[in-house]
């Protein structure tokens, strides 16, 4: 299947879970959030969120700011 | 010093100061300006991962999570959804960090990236949203008395109108405006907090802010864009002190014509000319 990731096409094995996205992407989880077509996916809940074709995915961080 | 703690929706500060983490020429500068200033609140952007500066470097290597309590905000945000998504995620970036600031946000909803005023119809409406989810919010305002009287009505917990659009170093442009917000606001709830948030140039401008009454200053371009960051965050630490002090010790009024500090009897006999 594929999800677009930040506006980037993944090509991801069916059944893949968000948590299994964000060691694929070898991120830090802790330094992570995650929306899922333009909703929240709690932390608590990446391992058991399934991915779907199609779904659009934001991975954000905090950065400098005013 | 007769000067009282900040206290926001249960937080309690003893610096007045909140200081914006966003274009410093580097992380370390940033880091020596944070600590020359003094402030305890740094405010942080949400963004898509893998910005990193040249050396691949996070933000977050360079930041104290124990030491400063993050203001999240939703800069970048210019519908009331938007913000709002931004503040979910930044909230649950914080609570990934046991970092304090999670239950708050610094709300900004813009009109548009030429002038970053605020959306007042916008921002009214994610302020509703957000407090309804259990935020904390701080809002960005304009300097509106009425804007900001809605905003308090709404749940907000701290009203931050502008001094002057953001990174502008135009100062506080309307004093009138925050001298009505801050009476307004302040009736009958003296301890109800008031930023002002955007603007300053330079040290003077927090003073003045100060001095009208503010409860604390919010900035970020005026140091990371000064000659030297770290000297001009001290200046701005000082400036707030001494804001902070004139106001509480009263200023005496302006009058027209002068009033003679040595006393005018018992001088000594004029000069006769011959």
């Amino acid at each position: 299947m594929n999800v677009i990731v930040n506006d980037e096409q993944h090509r991801l094995e069916d059944g893949t879970t968000v948590g299994q996205l964000i060691s694929r992407l070898a991120l830090t989880p802790r330094r992570v959030a995650v929306e899922r077509n333009r909703e929240l996916v709690p932390r608590a809940t990446y391992d058991r969120t399934v991915l779907k074709d199609g779904d659009q995915i934001e991975i954000v961080t905090l950065v400098g700011g005013g | 010093m007769a000067e009282n703690a900040l206290r926001i929706a249960g937080f309690s500060f003893s610096s007045r100061l909140f200081v914006g983490t966003g274009k410093y020429a580097s992380y370390e500068v940033m880091q020596q300006a944070l600590a020359a200033s003094g402030c305890e609140v740094i405010t942080v952007a949400v963004r898509r991962e893998r910005l990193y500066d040249e050396q691949d470097r996070s933000l977050l290597d360079f930041i104290d999570t124990d030491k400063y309590t993050i203001l999240p905000n939703t800069a970048g945000c210019f519908t009331a959804d938007d913000a709002v998504r931004c503040a979910r995620l930044g909230r649950e970036l914080l609570e990934g960090m046991g970092n304090p600031g999670a239950g708050w946000v610094k709300l900004e909803v813009l009109a548009d990236t030429k002038t970053l005023l605020p959306d007042p119809i916008g921002t009214l409406e994610a302020c509703q949203t957000l407090v309804g989810e259990g935020f904390t919010v701080l809002v960005y305002s304009t300097d509106d008395p009425v804007m900001a009287r809605r905003l308090k009505a709404a749940g907000a917990a701290s009203v931050m109108p502008a001094g002057s659009p953001i990174g502008s170093g135009q100062g506080v442009l309307n004093p009138n405006a925050i001298r009505i917000i801050l009476e307004d606001l302040k009736e009958g709830d003296p301890d109800y907090p008031i930023i002002v948030d955007a603007g300053v140039g330079t040290a003077s401008d927090v003073t003045v802010a100060m001095e009208l009454g503010a409860d604390g200053v919010l900035l970020n371009t005026g140091v990371a864009h000064a000659k030297q960051p770290v000297h001009m965050a001290a200046a701005m630490k000082h400036a707030i002190t001494a804001g902070r002090l004139a106001y509480i010790s009263g200023r005496i009024p302006k009058k027209l014509y002068a009033t003679a500090s040595s006393p005018l009897e018992g001088t000594i006999a004029p000069t006769r000319s011959s």
